[in-house]
């Protein structure tokens, strides 16, 4: 029999220790998210009800419900996405399609990741600069999403360019021998098969810009609005601004009532972003390759 | 295979002119499609056109140098001693990101290499979920956090009068940036080949072994661009740290100290300067420099993460 020497034993003892001490400072990165998701549900949930999801924010902001941010953020996020979107996959495809492996390229990758690297207030910065005042869009719902859209578009290149890498290159060979364009494959083959991917890594953007604030500060939010907006040039409330707003800048408000907003918020994202998982282990085990 | 290549070359040319009598809406979206492709160099470029343009007329006028990144008295909206110096500002970011980098880097690249190399493939799907949804949080609600929770649990544990400081404003960005660190230095693991871990264990590492002595150094570029990339994050949050610093524009003392990042001074004041002036105009000159650091950071960490591959 073999028996293992007091070396050995050391080592096995040591690599344990090792393991386990990983595995309690993984745990305790997700601890603070499981506490603090408890801790909103705990404050908030008394005041949750259908009333303050549906009625307007009353007596500064101090009482009544969160409707109009809500709908406020409806506007920016989907405007938003319907502006990043076609953008994201055009620049997906042709990086992915099109463009050879050379000093372009490179430059584009960088600027892509550029992008999504520059703070939040420096995007709000420049949708000030660009949309806002150049462009005269006004401080409007259409100013604050093309910033949002701006924020998102890095996100979404990558993730579509990821699920475009996905398709087997055989799928696109095959296309091209029946004697199909690049163009006529994109259209038939790469991306009705890289569609789900596509479609996850949009509601994940969409989840992001539900939650962003530095980006919509100066360009298209206000802090109250006593009327819904009308049209794309008018401003809007939005649940994010909103929290920061009643948690920071008006005095006199209920406790309960930023947590709810909170709540509401992360709860909001949160089934957005479930949405998406889904989305994506549905398509995973349907995959035909 | 050079035969073959030299063989199919002539069909790859008449494939080329035929491509060239393509039907006219074939050409107009291929030519969509690369300006698509280019958006986001403009987009960069744009940036830094539109901030420019906005700080210029500060940039070539009460701009100076040395007091504008030396000077502590940043006084925007005083009547006759007007100063623009951002030192405690730059002070301010600089020990926010420090110390939640001393929390989040090592806890981040503990995780990675937990989920990378010990955990079983479900559990690593399970944590890689969680690490979405905790990378989802958005950043006014750890804004909120750091108000209402950490607030009044550093007042109590260090019996301190304000708990809106530098300690907790580290605490919520070394929260933040850790799903980064640890998505980055977990792909940086994983692109270590197996055959290093297997060569490893094959001379009777343990897999303490393997990490420390063979996946450390072989990841080493692609780690250090997860701390980079996370150093990236925590500069330029603006949302929580401008709701967990306190305001104070002062060098701090302590960690215990409220202070101001430059993040947080634009978010901050933006909204009250009025248009065109010096103040607003000097805010965007802070946008140029938060805008040229991240762009230092993000290249050093593309270049970090390239070197790996090669």
């Amino acid at each position: 029999m073999f028996k293992p020497s007091i070396h050995l034993l050391n080592k096995e003892i040591r690599e344990n220790n090792f393991k386990g001490a990983l595995s309690i400072m993984t745990f305790f990165l997700f601890l603070p998210a499981l506490i603090i998701m408890f801790w909103l549900f705990i404050k908030g949930l008394p005041v949750l009800s259908l009333d303050f999801l549906l009625q307007d924010p009353i007596r500064g902001m101090t009482a009544g419900g969160i409707f109009p941010t809500i709908v406020g953020t409806f506007w920016l996020v989907i405007i938003s996405v319907l502006v990043s979107c076609p953008l994201g996959v055009l620049a997906a495809l042709y990086l992915s399609e099109y463009a050879a492996d050379g000093r372009t390229t490179r430059i584009i990758r960088l600027a892509i990741l550029n992008l999504a690297g520059v703070p939040s207030i420096v995007h709000a910065l420049f949708g000030l600069g660009a949309f806002v005042l150049f462009l005269r869009m006004g401080t409007s719902i259409l100013a604050a999403s093309f910033t949002l859209a701006v924020m998102n578009l890095p996100v979404i290149i990558t993730s579509t360019l990821e699920s475009l890498k996905a398709v087997p290159h055989s799928f696109r060979e095959a296309s091209w021998n029946v004697g199909a364009s690049k163009l006529q494959t994109i259209r038939h083959i790469v991306l009705p098969n890289s569609f789900p991917g596509i479609l996850t890594g949009l509601v994940f953007a969409v989840g992001r810009s539900a939650g962003e604030t530095a980006a919509i500060l100066f360009t298209g939010v206000a802090f109250y609005l006593p009327f819904l907006p009308q049209s794309v040039f008018d401003q809007c409330m939005s649940l994010s601004m909103h929290l920061f707003t009643i948690s920071t800048q008006v005095v006199g408000v209920p406790e309960a009532y930023p947590y709810a907003t909170a709540l509401v918020l992360i709860l909001l994202i949160l089934s957005i972003n479930s949405i998406s998982v889904l989305l994506r282990s549905y398509f995973r085990t349907r995959r035909k390759w | 295979m050079e035969m073959k290549a030299t063989e199919t070359a002539p069909l790859a040319m008449e494939w080329r002119q035929k491509k060239s009598t393509k039907p006219k809406s074939e050409r107009f979206f291929e030519g969509l499609i690369k300006a698509g492709g280019y958006s986001s160099i403009v987009l960069i470029g744009a940036i830094l056109f539109f901030i420019l343009k906005e700080s210029f007329p500060f940039l070539v006028g009460a701009f100076d140098f040395k007091n504008f990144f030396f000077s502590t008295n940043w006084n925007p909206a005083s009547v006759n001693n007007v100063s623009y110096g951002i030192l405690a500002l730059i002070v301010g970011t600089l020990c926010v990101t420090c110390l939640s980098m001393l929390i989040a880097v090592p806890l981040g690249l503990a995780t990675a290499f937990y989920i990378s190399e010990f955990c079983s493939p479900r559990l690593r799907e399970t944590y890689k979920i969680l690490i979405e949804f905790l990378a989802a949080i958005p950043s006014v609600v750890w804004g909120f956090v750091a108000i209402m929770m950490i607030n009044p649990m550093i007042i109590k544990t260090f019996n301190v009068p304000i708990g809106l400081n530098i300690l907790n404003a580290s605490i919520i960005l070394a929260l933040m940036s850790l799903p980064l660190i640890v998505s980055v230095g977990e792909d940086a693991l994983r692109a270590v080949p197996d055959t290093y871990r297997e060569a490893a264990e094959a001379l009777g590492a343990t897999r303490w072994e393997v990490a420390t002595r063979v996946l450390l150094p072989a990841a080493k570029n692609g780690l250090l661009a997860a701390a980079l990339l996370g150093v990236g994050r925590a500069l330029g949050e603006t949302m929580a740290v401008l709701m967990a610093t306190g305001h104070s524009i002062q060098i701090p003392k302590s960690f215990f100290d409220p202070a101001r990042t430059l993040t947080a001074t634009i978010a901050a004041e933006l909204g009250e300067s009025p248009k065109g002036g010096e103040h607003y105009q000097a805010l965007f000159a802070i946008g140029l420099v938060l805008f040229i650091i991240s762009l230092i950071v993000n290249v050093t960490a593309d270049h970090l993460i390239r070197g790996r591959k090669k």
